[in-house]
């Protein structure tokens, strides 16, 4: 074990997470792990780590960390004002830190949650399958809560890079987002209610976290004589449930079961932008097909691949 | 009961990697035999690319893979598998004895259940531990269990501002409902007592104590045995 952070301040929720817990869906545990997939699976590659290794997940604004040891790190995600002895750092791009520096993490300009990866990923107990925390369920991260004040973070085994390497583009964050999404489960449920959901936009609320994200605009109408909820059934990440009060909520990845209808599922390729949203922001849903939705979903595993091999390549030095 | 079994399932789209797969529109042993015996054979027939298997009260959600296989794919899969129905031995589900101390410090609502139903507290306790109750689903948190057939004597509303914390194994009763909280959590279910024993504990080698399609039964406790087992924990 390798000592790597002492926690000064912890910002107001940060997590460990990684790439989240598939083995007890089924038993009411959530998936969890990093709600922006993308920025995360950057992070790690751009300190040499395999795509899944736990790295902290930092919510509107970071901590203040001091580092024991010499690493590579990457700050990537919202834009976030990151310091490192007082001098800007700049995020999408591995940093040889050295012990003894301060690390200073601002509040966000644009975007939600940032991801800070080291070499060898933050060393916590893997529970259940996973180093993701649920806060929630007490479990996974340090002692399956946020970070505290005076925690020591540990690092795994690892070699920092010969080459530093840095993202050839990164998406922006902006207040209005749009989104794409397939209709369903229950579509039928909202025949009007559609054409309302797929044309405003809608604000995020403050209520908005790793569960769901609580919308606010114009009454999304269920049929007459649908009702208001269902026989409870899965939910899925990304799922948009509409309550009897006719406000859509994002489900996100703490979530495993449901008793309301759903009128829309966000892709996969655009939960990201869901994860980065912050209240006040705007956000418009695009209707796809399932079809549409699968090319999509394509490209998007083309496009991860292609940074994963320009990363790994010598040209990015 | 069976008249809302569909003679087909029905599909949903759950995004771009998920599908539902609906074999009736109540809440019924039947149907979910059913959910039960697809669960079980397609967890055996294990297709290529899908990723997990979720089975609900009337439905079994399925993520999968999109570059590896579809929802086509898979609806075929299941259609073969119906064939199998017949042959399928579904083991025979658990009962499981959750012990209960009712009433006092630990069920402070089961007098307003009792004054509720116009019975007495003792009635109220008989009535619960008679069970037992067919999990249907597991869900919402982790080991929350949502069971069937409370008595009808027992249904009560849900409190009007709900507890900002519910101790984790508080027993309660909410409409028609009746369930335990694995976790500490807030709640709005009417409590009627509480169980020594973590319905839900990742440090154990088994984090769970049933799972879906076994059977609660509830036995009341004294409070000395509820101290007992609260320090013992061994089950």
């Amino acid at each position: 074990m390798t000592e790597m952070f002492l926690v000064h301040s912890p910002g107001p929720y940060t997590t460990v997470q990684d790439n989240g817990r598939f083995g007890y869906v089924h038993m009411g545990v959530p998936v969890s792990g990093a709600l922006d997939e993308f920025a995360y699976t950057c992070a790690n590659l751009l300190v040499g780590n395999t795509e899944n290794r736990p790295a902290l997940e930092i919510t509107f604004t970071g901590p203040h960390l001091e580092a024991m040891g010499d690493a590579d790190i990457a700050l990537t995600g919202a834009d976030m004002d990151f310091t490192i002895n007082g001098e800007a750092a700049g995020q999408w791009r591995t940093i040889r830190v050295k012990q003894g520096d301060s690390l200073h993490i601002n509040p966000a300009h644009t975007g939600c949650r940032s991801y800070l990866a080291v070499t060898g990923g933050i060393l916590v107990p893997e529970v259940m399958g996973s180093c993701s925390t649920y806060v929630s369920g007490k479990i996974g991260g340090i002692s399956g809560r946020a970070i505290r004040t005076d925690d020591m973070l540990a690092r795994g085994e690892g070699e920092p890079l010969k080459k530093s390497r840095q993202m050839p583009w990164f998406p922006l964050y902006a207040p209005d987002i749009h989104v794409r999404a397939v209709p369903g489960p229950q579509e039928e449920y909202f025949r009007q209610g559609m054409d309302i959901f797929f044309s405003e936009p809608y604000t995020v609320t403050d209520k908005a976290n790793r569960m769901g994200y609580r919308l606010e605009g114009p009454e999304v109408f269920r049929e007459a004589g649908a009702p208001q909820s269902i026989i409870s059934e899965p939910s899925i990440h990304g799922n948009v449930q509409v309550p009897p009060d006719g406000r859509p909520i994002v489900l996100m990845a703490e979530q495993t079961v449901g008793g309301y209808a759903k009128i829309a599922t966000v892709i996969t390729p655009d939960l990201f932008r869901i994860a980065q949203a912050r209240p006040g922001d705007r956000i418009r849903f695009h209707r796809v097909t399932l079809e549409e939705a699968h090319g999509m979903y394509n490209q998007w595993v083309t496009c991860k691949k292609d940074i994963h091999h320009f990363l790994q390549t010598e040209i990015n030095s | 009961m069976t008249e809302s079994l569909f003679a087909r399932p029905r599909i949903r789209i759950s995004g771009d990697r998920a599908f539902l797969v609906e074999y009736g529109d109540a809440i019924d042993e039947r149907i979910n035999e059913k959910v039960r015996a697809m669960t079980e054979l397609l967890r055996k027939a294990s297709p290529e690319g899908v990723d997990l298997i979720l089975p609900a009260y009337r439905s079994i959600g399925i993520m999968y893979d999109p570059l590896k296989t579809s929802h086509h794919k898979i609806c075929a899969i299941l259609n073969d598998l119906e064939a199998h129905m017949g042959e399928m031995v579904i083991p025979e589900p658990r009962t499981v004895d959750i012990p209960v101390c009712y009433g006092g410090q630990y069920g402070p609502d089961i007098e307003f259940v009792a004054a509720h139903n116009h019975l007495s507290v003792d009635e109220v306790i008989r009535i619960h531990t008679a069970g037992p109750y067919r999990i249907y689903t597991i869900g919402f948190a982790p080991g929350f269990f949502y069971l069937g057939g409370l008595d009808p004597q027992l249904h009560t509303p849900r409190m009007e501002t709900p507890r900002t914390m519910v101790p984790a194994g508080s027993v309660g009763i909410a409409e028609t409902q009746t369930g335990a909280y694995p976790l500490d959590s807030p709640g709005g279910w009417r409590v009627i007592g509480r169980t020594p024993i973590k319905l839900f504990d990742a440090g154990r080698k088994d984090p769970f104590l049933y799972q879906a399609g076994d059977s609660i039964r509830f036995k009341a406790i004294s409070p000395e045995e509820y101290e007992r087992m609260a320090k013992g924990e061994n089950i």
